[in-house]
């Protein structure tokens, strides 16, 4: 029953990557941070659709793609919540949580104007010191961010 | 990062800092020893220190080694736009190793990363400065014979005051007991707090600073109190001169106990202090030369025998 309600969401895919549970006001920033608005598959976007987990929430589906897993992993700093569903012959056949990796490489913004990272033309470095409450260090100039305070690069 | 350069005190373990102590002590006996006969190296000081460069350049000399570098940023390409990486490459295509001190945290992180050469972080913003940490365990390892069990009081500006963080990490292999003295706005962080629960060290937090805590110390590292720190000016008046160390205050401490200080100081410690033997931040400066010798050689890989 509940795949057809999906279905009856966003319209179905044939093979690809299927991206639920991504908070409404993060969607567009999980958008810029896997880069889809460079890719040429066709991408189907939901936003505000409802959600018993999460309130309102946004789906994303990206058609004949599909993500290493550090790189999918990397939206675990947005949407800590969201699933990914591989579909191949309309078929799910890998369904997976987001996880944190223990490092995001340039990824996020240090938000110590006097890093280093903000004055020269070069990749960030954070390490993930406390995965429940996303709390994140900068390699270089070791200042601690903690979730609200997060940018994206 | 290259393994033998010296970021952050962090990246020595105890036995690598007992190693470059024991070096220290040597030089102490004799600071003339040319070691670096033949090499060159690169003093690249973005932010002007006089104090830091005068130490770290007395030490290479007193190695025979050669000095290239610059003592100000605005001397330099940085201000034409260069990057920090391509001055690092192309330095390094000339010296041996660099010693640099930047304006930007984390800038030595990301230099030693880039440099083909080992690098020395003579201190990156309010980040790292390890040479001022092992100057300051020397004179600790020196004035107590020992670095084991201590009582280490620290005083005034513990918020802000990156060489009270390095030496509570540095002395963290040690089983020290920590008081710290610090009014509301400057105290100690919570991660260093953390850090020492994590590791089962004791510290006592204080918010007056008594005869009672001077009492019981074997070392007291005051730090200044600067007024700009202060986002409430009518603070900074009431406490400015509630941290500050007169001689009185020290008639009934331990024989053992040295006062310590980075310098410069401002009116932390009365010059009253001075001519007291306890005090020591004239000869922990002093130290900073065999300190620094110690570690150019360690990471140049130079042992050095008695
Ligand atoms: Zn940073």
């Amino acid at each position: 029953m509940e795949t057809t309600d999906k279905k009856l969401q966003v319209a179905a895919l044939a093979n690809g990557t299927v991206i639920d549970h991504i908070p409404s006001e993060q969607l567009f920033k999980v958008v810029s941070l896997l880069r889809l608005d460079q890719i040429d598959k066709s991408v189907t976007i939901g936003n505000n659709l409802c959600s018993k987990l999460i309130g309102k929430k946004g789906i994303i589906k990206i058609a004949d793609t599909f993500f290493k897993e550090e790189e999918i992993n990397r939206i675990a700093i947005l949407a800590p919540n969201a699933k990914i569903n591989i579909i191949k012959d309309y078929e799910v056949i890998h369904k997976q949580q987001v996880s944190l990796p223990d490092e995001l490489h340039d990824i996020i913004r240090c938000a110590n104007p006097k890093c280093i990272t903000n004055n020269e033309p070069m990749a960030t470095r954070f390490e993930v010191i406390d995965k429940e409450q996303v709390v994140v260090k900068c390699c270089y100039c070791e200042q601690s961010i903690s979730k609200d305070a997060i940018k994206i690069k | 990062m290259r393994n033998e350069s010296l970021v952050s005190i962090t990246d020595y373990s105890k036995e690598e800092i007992l190693e470059v102590l024991e070096t220290a002590r040597l030089f102490e006996k004799n600071p003339n020893r040319r070691v670096l006969e033949g090499k060159v190296i690169a003093t690249l000081f973005f932010e002007p220190s006089t104090r830091t460069r005068l130490s770290f350049e007395t030490a290479v000399n007193r190695l025979g080694g050669r000095i290239i570098g610059f003592s100000d940023a605005s001397t330099t390409s940085s201000t034409k736009g260069e990057t920090l990486k391509d001055t690092i490459m192309m330095v390094s295509n000339y010296v041996d190793l660099i010693i640099m001190r930047h304006y930007l945290d984390g800038a030595a992180c990301y230099a030693a990363e880039v440099s083909p050469k080992p690098l020395i972080n003579a201190g990156d913003g309010s980040n790292q400065h390890p040479s001022q940490t092992m100057l300051d365990l020397y004179s600790i390892y020196k004035t107590q014979g020992t670095l084991e069990n201590l009582n280490i009081t620290m005083v005034g500006d513990l918020k802000y005051g990156r060489t009270v963080h390095s030496l509570l990490m540095a002395m963290s292999h040690f089983h020290p007991t920590f008081h710290f003295v610090a009014p509301d706005e400057l105290k100690m962080p919570e991660e260093y707090k953390i850090y020492c629960d994590k590791l089962g060290i004791p510290y006592v937090e204080h918010h007056d600073f008594t005869e009672e805590i001077i009492n019981q110390a074997d070392i007291l590292y005051m730090t200044r109190v600067q007024r700009e720190r202060f986002t409430d000016l009518m603070e900074y008046e009431k406490v400015k001169n509630v941290y500050t160390l007169r001689n009185a205050m020290l008639a009934g401490s331990k024989d053992n106990l040295r006062i310590l200080h980075p310098l410069p100081r401002v009116n932390e410690i009365a010059y009253d202090v001075d001519d007291n033997p306890k005090a020591y931040y004239f000869e922990q400066a002093k130290n900073g030369l065999y300190a620094r010798q110690a570690i150019i050689c360690k990471v140049l890989g130079i042992k050095i025998e008695d």
